[in-house]
């Protein structure tokens, strides 16, 4: 019996090890970025960086002003159209039941959410920039609101489907018709799970560069009109990245710790909206 | 068999009150009641009279109907797909699946609490109360704080929450989320309570407190309780209904149906034969 005993607490001591170990390897990655890029780009950082766009080669003191809000701008965008849409046509994934158009609804959302980013940029110039002939801010944002919609909803199908059946009674029974149960009870109990999906597809569609290459197309100026070609972090980050000087390389280390830190920041919060409103 | 099929009238038990008033219609009258899930039916051809201002029991083995014909008389039955209703329910003489009634006109005035206590999670305890109020008429916050306070008075649990009816609903423990839940249906004033097995997720003390409320209500709504206990029926019921496979078996006054039923069923059932 004292063997088989201590034959268990080795194999469960074992486990415990691997399960440690894989969770470490499965961090290396991140913490491998994160450390490399503080390394690389921390030293660009200053208040230059966040304050000032692009200065002309031979010049020093330019930054990336222009692109972090390009990137901010595009990312509003992006959420002001693809949340309301997404969020609706999840709770309506989740609140149709069975319903043939829903089915259809699904998998026209699967599909949207395994399309290659760069095919969306080309959809994008095919239908807004080449028809206006213009590179645009706009155009930039609905290529993200494209890739951000079908996650969200899909997400927001799975929140609405966590909330217990036996609350949707409950209303039912009190004599709330279908839409205000669905609206009142429903999505106001999923509420902190669909905030938490938008910020994670919003953190996701931040980092995007194919759909802006044909839409947005960037920019050396700071501008925020929507109507014109418009700069952004990763696409300030690819074309100094292959530029041929160590200053522009700099920069775009710097530009790449800042836009994985705005990644993170979304993640974070998204993180606590969910522990602030548990249910279940 | 006795009663099967006919509109059984439920005789009020003896030690109430015997008013000398013509004896009022029956408040609720169920007529002629097949209730279907698709082609199977859950209750068939049930036809039973609930007086205004008693305690009912519906009782029976699992699957014998008793829910299905509990959440006929709110119209709860229709949300489930495909189901579908033969037969009428009248609440003061008015078929509640006529033309031109709505489900939600029906829910307001039959109030329902269910087996598992359901707060509204996303809501604190005085706006779980205020819930049903807000498909209802417009009214002022004074009013409804006022409906807040009395309601979870009446519901026994006023002194447990009053210094945190802003906290969340799912603070409380299972037992006073229960009677939180009784609170939350009547405070629409509804003139019916229907209780689906309420007690049935909560410990001895929890369920006592609710028997208790259930004793207090009788006085202003007419109540039927769904139940698996048979002591429960008989501690809280003026009249019980006896169902099985559907079919109503044998109703009558509580305290002749545990004691002398008529039908051989009714007794193996009331003195835990089968079920």
């Amino acid at each position: 019996m004292r063997r088989r005993r201590l034959g268990r607490r080795i194999v469960g001591a074992a486990m415990t090890g691997a399960t440690y170990g894989a969770a470490a390897v499965a961090l290396v990655p991140l913490f491998a970025i994160l450390g490399m890029l503080v390394v690389k780009g921390a030293g660009s950082l200053d208040l230059n960086f966040f304050i000032k766009a692009s200065v002309p080669l031979g010049e020093t003191g330019g930054g990336f002003a222009h692109a972090i809000v390009g990137t901010l701008i595009m990312v509003a965008l992006a959420a002001a159209i693809g949340v309301p849409v997404g969020v609706g046509a999840g709770i309506y994934l989740a609140e149709s039941g069975g319903a043939k158009a829903a089915t259809i609804v699904r998998f026209v959302a699967d599909t949207l959410n395994g399309i290659p980013s760069i095919v969306i940029g080309i959809f994008a110039w095919t239908w807004i920039v080449r028809p206006t002939g213009r590179f645009s801010a706009w155009a930039g944002g609905i290529a993200l609101a494209c890739i951000l919609a079908p996650i969200v909803a899909r997400t927001t199908e799975e929140m609405v489907r966590l909330v217990p059946n036996s609350l949707r009674e409950a209303a039912l029974a009190l004599g709330y018709p279908r839409w205000r149960t669905s609206l009142q009870v429903v999505v106001r109990t999923a509420l902190p799970g669909i905030v938490t999906g938008c910020l994670v597809a919003l953190a996701r569609v931040a980092g995007e560069t194919a759909p802006l290459l044909f839409t947005a197309l960037g920019s050396l100026y700071l501008s925020t009109d929507v109507n014109r070609a418009m700069a952004a972090l990763p696409l300030q980050i690819y074309s100094y990245a292959v530029g041929p000087y160590d200053e522009w390389h700099r920069q775009a280390w710097a530009g790449a710790l800042v836009l994985i830190l705005l990644v993170l920041a979304l993640g974070i919060v998204a993180r606590l909206v969910t522990h602030r409103k548990a249910y279940g | 068999m006795a009663d099967h099929g006919a509109a059984a009238t439920l005789p009020l038990p003896t030690g109430r009150t015997s008013v000398a008033a013509p004896p009022a219609a029956p408040h609720v009258q169920v007529r002629s009641l097949t209730a279907w899930y698709g082609t199977a039916a859950g209750v068939r051809d049930i036809s039973l009279d609930f007086p205004r201002g008693t305690v009912s029991a519906l009782i029976g083995p699992s699957g014998c109907g008793k829910s299905t014909l509990l959440r006929s008389i709110n119209r709860m039955h229709e949300e489930v797909p495909d189901a579908r209703i033969d037969g009428g329910v009248m609440l003061d003489g008015v078929d509640i699946y006529g033309p031109g009634i709505s489900a939600m006109r029906v829910r307001r005035k039959v109030g329902m609490v269910f087996q598992k206590p359901s707060p509204f999670p996303a809501m604190t305890i005085a706006e779980n109360v205020a819930a049903g109020l807000r498909v209802g008429p417009p009214i002022t916050r004074g009013e409804r704080e006022a409906v807040v306070e009395r309601t979870l008075k009446r519901a026994a649990l006023w002194d447990e929450v009053k210094d945190r009816l802003d906290h969340p609903a799912l603070e409380l423990s299972g037992g006073q989320q229960q009677r939180l839940c009784v609170a939350r249906a009547i405070a629409p004033e509804p003139e019916v309570l229907l209780l689906d097995e309420p007690t049935a997720a909560l410990d001895p003390i929890a369920t006592a407190r609710i028997e208790e409320l259930v004793h207090e209500l009788r006085r202003d709504y007419t109540i039927i309780i769904v139940t698996h206990n048979m002591q429960q029926a008989a501690r809280v019921s003026d009249v019980t209904a006896f169902l099985y496979l559907g079919a109503l078996i044998e109703t009558g006054p509580t305290s002749v149906m545990f004691t002398a039923p008529s039908s051989p069923q009714t007794e193996a059932y009331v003195t835990g034969r089968f079920g």
